[in-house]
């Protein structure tokens, strides 16, 4: 194993633990408001479908060649502001019509699939179901004015770098500060574990969980557009069940910034191994099985499991997630 | 007490038939927005086509017969308070164990079918054993479960030699064995759902028995659910898991009973559809969306197994219907107009309100005060319970 693998290895963990992270983030931040959001999924399909439209007609006018960093950051606020006005619909079923949080989410989660295939059609003609992302959109050395090398920083920084990662990871301290050294956070919080009691304290119970759950849908969005960037095959109306993955991450990560950072490093790594089983050499490589990616593609869902089994003795949920708060209720 | 039974079942039944219409509606302004000259005759072909020949007919009884199952998957496992979101997984475990029995083992349908039963309740009883023993949330489980399953079966075929339609004369070694070809009939003739007759009368391959089977299969769980002692515990548990507990029902091992035999339910889906005859399991990286669909007919029928059978019926319909949209549409066109009916339903409790006050301004002389208390304090805790 060359030492270009375990950079491969890290630049790629990182890569796909950034939509886990955004997404799982945003789960977070709606979970501990109260309203569970199992939307996510349909939330990072619709930012991703904006995002890469926006790209696509940066890269038709020209000015995303002249100014790629600028034009990807547009896409990302595309992404984000997409992504929350799609969680409203969440929001105003499950807040405002009290109706169940499962349903309404399981219903964003259709529409968003099918509305990004019917729109993509729409815009790009018969048939075109793939809208392909410009070039420009990856951080290359060329951007620092730097030449291109092929050590081990090089390869670890540059093999796949995108404007998403910063991003992602000042959003993260900005997730930490917001939920533990706010008063926003702590009423946000508050409204997730016992709504009554912070209702009587002159908490504005539905405010707060519209803005749980408009948090997650502007991380989600973003999410989706990193998961797109990463994934490099341009955008197929899908975002191959990660926001379901980042359900599962922020579970597995306790409802906790940090603990989901971990979380997210954690299954993007086993997500990786997978694609470079062949090239390690202390991993079996089942050479009599037939398809044996498959074992390999397995793994990560494997390996959470087990662990949220260990995990679950200390697992904590937001106490009243999932319970449409009625101001009149015991 | 029967005749409030009644009503509320009436309500329900109107509450999802405005969501339709509301959905349908909605789905027309669509197609107006995106091809404006062929929206009408578009929304008419979406309407119209799953009654048009025998044949289309045919082709929404074969495809509402896994829809209905994996619905009742879904819908059980609702009654019992708990979110079945692996149907996808059972029903594709159901399909490799039933085609695995009647390729490799060269068993009858029906047992093919029986193993694809026992696939699917192995798959569910998984999320199940994981909520009641470690409180793992069964969502989370039975999503890991969907892709573990999907590898599982991939992986499986692909070292199945037998099970793969190149080794029975077909080139592709990317789908199961055609069980219709010439050598396969030779090898196993009872390996598909009997037709009876009935691809006659339909004049379509795609019709047999399999319908009825899942018809017969949802009254059966009707009867469960509503009379017998085991189907009030699952209600129960339900309703308030700590209540039942308290009461002396055993609340773990429901829920674990529970996930089975929705897998079960899934599973038999599965196996309905691949011993067709006119399917083959085709090895993709992605999830099957029939699994998903169970979602939205368990919905539509506010998880009543009867209702079920329809709202199965329905979406089967129109996504027949959907097919003779294209080339002017894309089809999931249907997805968005289901998805909307769903959004729609979520509203259901604020419309049954609606028209059960409808209801009252009606009949007000014929129902007692009493009675009206206790259907919202059940609306109530019915709501709660699904918010669980």
């Amino acid at each position: 194993m060359t030492l270009n693998v375990i950079a491969d290895i890290l630049s790629g963990t990182i890569l796909f633990a950034v939509p886990l992270l955004l997404v799982a983030l945003g789960g977070m931040f709606s979970e501990r408001s109260g309203i569970i959001n199992i939307a996510l999924e349909g939330i990072m399909v619709i930012g991703a479908l904006f995002s890469c439209l926006f790209l696509r007609a940066m890269d038709a006018s020209g000015f995303g060649a002249a100014h790629p960093q600028l034009a990807v950051l547009g896409a990302i606020l595309t992404a984000a502001l997409s992504g929350l006005l799609f969680s409203l619909l969440l929001a105003f079923a499950s807040i405002r019509l009290k109706a169940d949080q499962t349903i309404g989410g399981t219903a964003l989660n259709m529409l968003a699939p099918a509305f990004a295939i019917v729109f993509t059609w729409a815009i790009q003609g018969q048939g075109q179901t793939t809208i392909l992302i410009p070039t420009w959109v990856r951080i290359t050395q060329a951007n620092f004015g730097f030449a291109a090398g092929n050590g081990f920083i090089e390869r670890f920084i540059f093999k796949s770098l995108f404007m998403t990662t910063p991003i992602a990871f000042l959003l993260l301290i900005a997730s930490i500060v917001v939920l533990y050294k706010t008063r926003l956070g702590l009423r946000l919080r508050s409204c997730g574990e016992h709504p009554q009691a912070a209702d009587s304290v002159g908490i504005n119970v539905y405010k707060m969980r519209y803005l749980g759950v408009a948090i997650s849908g502007f991380l989600g969005g973003i999410g989706g557009f990193a998961f797109t960037v990463a994934a490099g095959s341009g955008f197929q109306s899908s975002v191959a069940g990660y926001g379901f993955l980042a359900l599962a991450v922020m579970i597995f990560g306790n409802w906790k910034p940090l603990n989901i950072l971990g979380a997210s490093l954690f299954f993007a790594l086993f997500k990786i191994i997978g694609s470079y089983a062949g090239s390690i050499p202390f991993l079996p490589h089942f050479d009599g099985v037939k398809s044996s990616e498959y074992i390999y593609l397995m793994l990560p869902y494997i390996v959470t499991m087990i662990i949220l089994i260990l995990t679950s003795k200390k697992s904590r949920a937001p106490k009243a997630e999932g319970i449409p708060y009625d101001k009149g209720g015991r | 007490m029967k005749k409030h039974g009644n009503r509320k079942g009436l309500i329900n039944a109107t509450a999802s038939l405005i969501s339709i219409a509301l959905g349908l509606i909605f789905g027309f302004v669509l197609l107006m927005l995106f091809n404006m000259p062929h929206a009408l005759t578009g929304f008419s072909n979406l309407m119209t086509t799953g009654f048009a020949s025998s044949e289309k007919l045919a082709k929404v009884f074969y495809q509402s017969a896994p829809l209905l199952m994996t619905g009742l998957s879904v819908a059980f496992a609702f009654k019992t308070g708990l979110f079945n979101i692996g149907a996808t997984g059972q029903y594709t475990m159901g399909a490799f164990l039933a085609l695995v029995g009647v390729v490799q083992f060269r068993l009858p349908w029906w047992a093919g079918l029986l193993l694809g039963m026992v696939g699917g309740a192995i798959l569910g009883s998984i999320p199940g054993l994981c909520k009641a023993l470690f409180n793992v949330n069964e969502v989370i489980t039975s999503i890991m479960f969907n892709w573990i399953s999907l590898f599982v079966v991939n992986l499986s075929f692909n070292n199945m030699p037998l099970m793969l339609a190149n080794a029975w004369g077909a080139i592709n070694k990317d789908r199961t064995a055609s069980l219709t070809g010439a050598k396969f009939m030779a090898y196993n003739p009872d390996a598909t759902i009997p037709k009876a007759g009935l691809d006659q009368l339909f004049g379509s391959n795609y019709m047999n028995i399999a319908v009825i089977i899942a018809i017969l299969i949802a009254g059966l769980v009707w009867v469960i659910m509503n009379r017998t002692t085991f189907g009030y515990e699952l209600k129960a548990c339900g309703y308030n898991r700590f209540a039942s507990d308290y009461a002396g029902i055993n609340a773990k091992r429901n829920i674990v009973l529970s996930m089975t035999i929705a897998g079960a339910l899934a599973g038999i889906g599965g196996g309905l559809y691949y011993l067709s005859g006119t399917a083959q399991y085709t090895l993709v990286k992605s999830l099957l969306g029939m699994g998903f669909n169970g979602i939205p007919v368990a919905l539509l029928a506010s998880s009543n197994p009867i209702g079920t059978i329809f709202s199965a019926l329905f979406v089967s319909y129109i996504q027949v219907g959907g097919d003779a949209l294209q080339p002017e549409y894309s089809r999931e066109i249907i997805d968005i107009i289901i998805a909307a009916i769903i959004y729609l339903s979520a509203f259901a409790l604020l419309m049954r309100g609606w028209i059960s006050k409808w209801f009252l301004r009606n009949q007000t002389e014929n129902i007692n005060a009493e009675s009206i208390v206790t259907d919202s304090d059940e609306d109530a805790t019915e709501s709660e319970e699904k918010a669980e």
